[in-house]
């Protein structure tokens, strides 16, 4: 039904900073506006917009800034990080059924210079958080870190392993103008010396908070072949809330290291021409290292325990078994709650991404793995 | 109702669901929700059953009798309490009566230390599968947390 029908036709960014001095909406304005020139689409076409928890601007907002016409579907996909390709997801659904035509998803965040989620104590504390935050569990990092641990003791993984995904982020940041890292190259004395956010999880493991905003846009396959740039098709689309998940302190399920991904996972490929083996490059949300070996085996790289040796050898590398975060992924490019993970995916199957791999033609793109999730093939 | 305790530590805040179990442990009690059709436990509380769908529930008595599950050691950047008390190690811990029901609670050094610093026992102490017991601390008038003291300490 959905398969191959929709196309992203258009991306846009703004600069990636520690700090900028434009507000998230205008921020956001920009982003949307851009992916539209890219698109050669005009603003007053777009009836759809679809966003993630978190985002501060609404529709209404936006929609009125940029002169957008009558809106006939708007979605918001819960969870955050999760929710990030779930926005393409409802656009392509939009657009396939016929309730819209050119559909709008972005994210705008000034995290870099703003607040951290987590020192807002009074609406943390509710559920799930009553079980964690008064016992010392406050942040994202010790929430994953805890997994981490565990999963290092169930199958041997290392530190070096965590290095490894931390390493190849960086690696295609350095190639990245536009990446916050791009000029700061990262060595494996320096993850080693580094300082303890949430012990096993070091400085290295966790994304950069960071000022920026993205937007891409969603038409059919039919109006894609008029559009400025070439079709990057999504081929199939899936989110997953795994069966007794519980956020992100996913510690009370029967295995709490087969996370959203495997149920997102199951989705995606039910409904694919291809399975894992044919992706040429994956962008795996990356809030701490230990998510990409995690996702690794829940799309199905690699078997359950496996992921962290499938980071060795430069597997994760341009050249390697499966490149991926090929801009440098939240760790390295900037955290834009993944969304810049969407827009490489675009890049590299456009041919034009800063750390291209050759030839590349299918590309998996996954939202945060820890809280119900959300994923994207593409297909050139 | 107070979100946080006179030297700025989170207290819980339940919903209805998870209100007993935070009486019980003022009590001195570690209980957890239990079906009362078919008798499985669950964690977190939560109005009806996954197995059997009945919303007759039970809040049944641990031993408190546990095992690391894991467990991290928190670093600032952290809220100003928490980050005075860094770094300290926060486990979760896997019930005898049930390995899924698992807790999330700091350590301290002796079951007749409720009150020891949260640093109290050193990270190297610690490894996954350690025996802990439950230990109730006080921490204002109306809320009592459990803790967690490594066995044989």
């Amino acid at each position: 039904m959905l398969k191959d029908r929709t196309a992203v036709v258009g991306i846009g960014q703004t600069r990636f900073a520690k700090h900028l001095e434009e507000s998230e909406k205008a921020l956001a304005c920009r982003a949307v506006l851009a992916a539209l020139d890219d698109a050669g689409i005009e603003p007053r076409e777009v009836d759809a917009l679809a966003s993630f928890t978190m985002e501060e601007t609404d529709e209404v907002e936006l929609a009125k800034a940029i002169g957008a016409g009558d809106i006939i579907f708007f979605s918001r996909a819960g969870f955050g990080g999760g929710g990030s390709c779930a926005t393409v997801a409802h656009l392509a659904m939009a657009v396939a059924s016929g309730q819209a035509s050119v559909g709008v998803a972005w994210r705008s965040r000034k995290r870099g210079s703003g607040k951290r989620p987590w020192t807002n104590t009074t609406q943390q504390l509710p559920t799930p958080a009553q079980w964690t935050r008064p016992f010392g569990l406050l942040r994202p990092a010790d929430e994953i870190g805890m997994l981490a641990r565990r999963y290092m003791h169930e199958h041997g993984a290392t530190r070096d392993h965590l290095f490894n995904v931390a390493l190849a982020c960086r690696n295609r940041a350095n190639q990245n103008p536009d990446a916050i890292m791009y000029d700061r190259p990262l060595t494996r004395e320096m993850y080693m010396d580094a300082r303890w956010i949430s012990e096993p999880l070091c400085l290295y493991d966790n994304c950069l908070e960071t000022d920026g905003a993205l937007a891409c846009v969603v038409v059919s396959a039919e109006r894609a072949r008029d559009c400025r740039r070439k079709p990057v098709y999504l081929h199939s689309v899936a989110q997953g809330l795994p069966a007794q998940h519980h956020g992100m302190v996913n510690y009370w399920n029967d295995d709490p290291l087969t996370g959203p991904a495997w149920a997102a996972a199951r989705q995606l490929w039910k409904t694919a021409d291809f399975g894992p083996e044919d992706v040429d490059v994956a962008q795996i949300y990356d809030a701490f290292t230990p998510l990409i070996p995690l996702s690794l085996e829940g799309y199905g790289f690699c078997g359950r325990g496996e992921g962290a040796a499938f980071t060795e050898g430069g597997a994760l590398e341009l050249g390697g078994r499966l490149p991926v975060n090929t801009g440098g992924g939240g760790l390295s490019e900037g955290y834009i709650h993944g969304f810049n993970l969407i827009n490489e995916g675009v890049k590299q199957l456009r041919g034009i991404s800063t750390a291209q791999v050759p030839d590349a033609a299918t590309c998996l793109v996954t939202a945060g793995e820890g809280v119900p999730t959300s994923a994207l093939l593409l297909r050139a | 109702m107070d979100t946080m305790t006179a030297d700025g530590l989170l207290l819980p805040w339940p919903d209805d669901d998870g209100e007993p179990f935070w009486e019980y442990t003022r009590r001195g009690e570690l209980r957890v929700q239990a079906c009362a059709d078919c008798g499985r436990l669950r964690f977190p509380p939560r109005p009806c059953c996954p197995q059997c769908g009945s919303f007759a529930d039970e809040w049944r008595l641990m031993s408190g009798r546990g095992r690391l599950w894991s467990f991290v050691v928190a670093h600032p950047p952290l809220l100003p309490a928490y980050a005075e008390r860094a770094p300290y190690p926060v486990a979760v811990v896997e019930l005898d009566e049930d390995p899924k029901i698992r807790l999330v609670g700091t350590l301290t050094s002796s079951p007749r230390r409720p009150n020891a610093p949260w640093n109290a026992v050193p990270a190297q102490r610690l490894r996954i599968g350690a025996p802990v017991q439950a230990v109730f601390q006080a921490v204002t008038p109306e809320v009592t947390v459990v803790r967690w003291a490594l066995c044989g300490s």
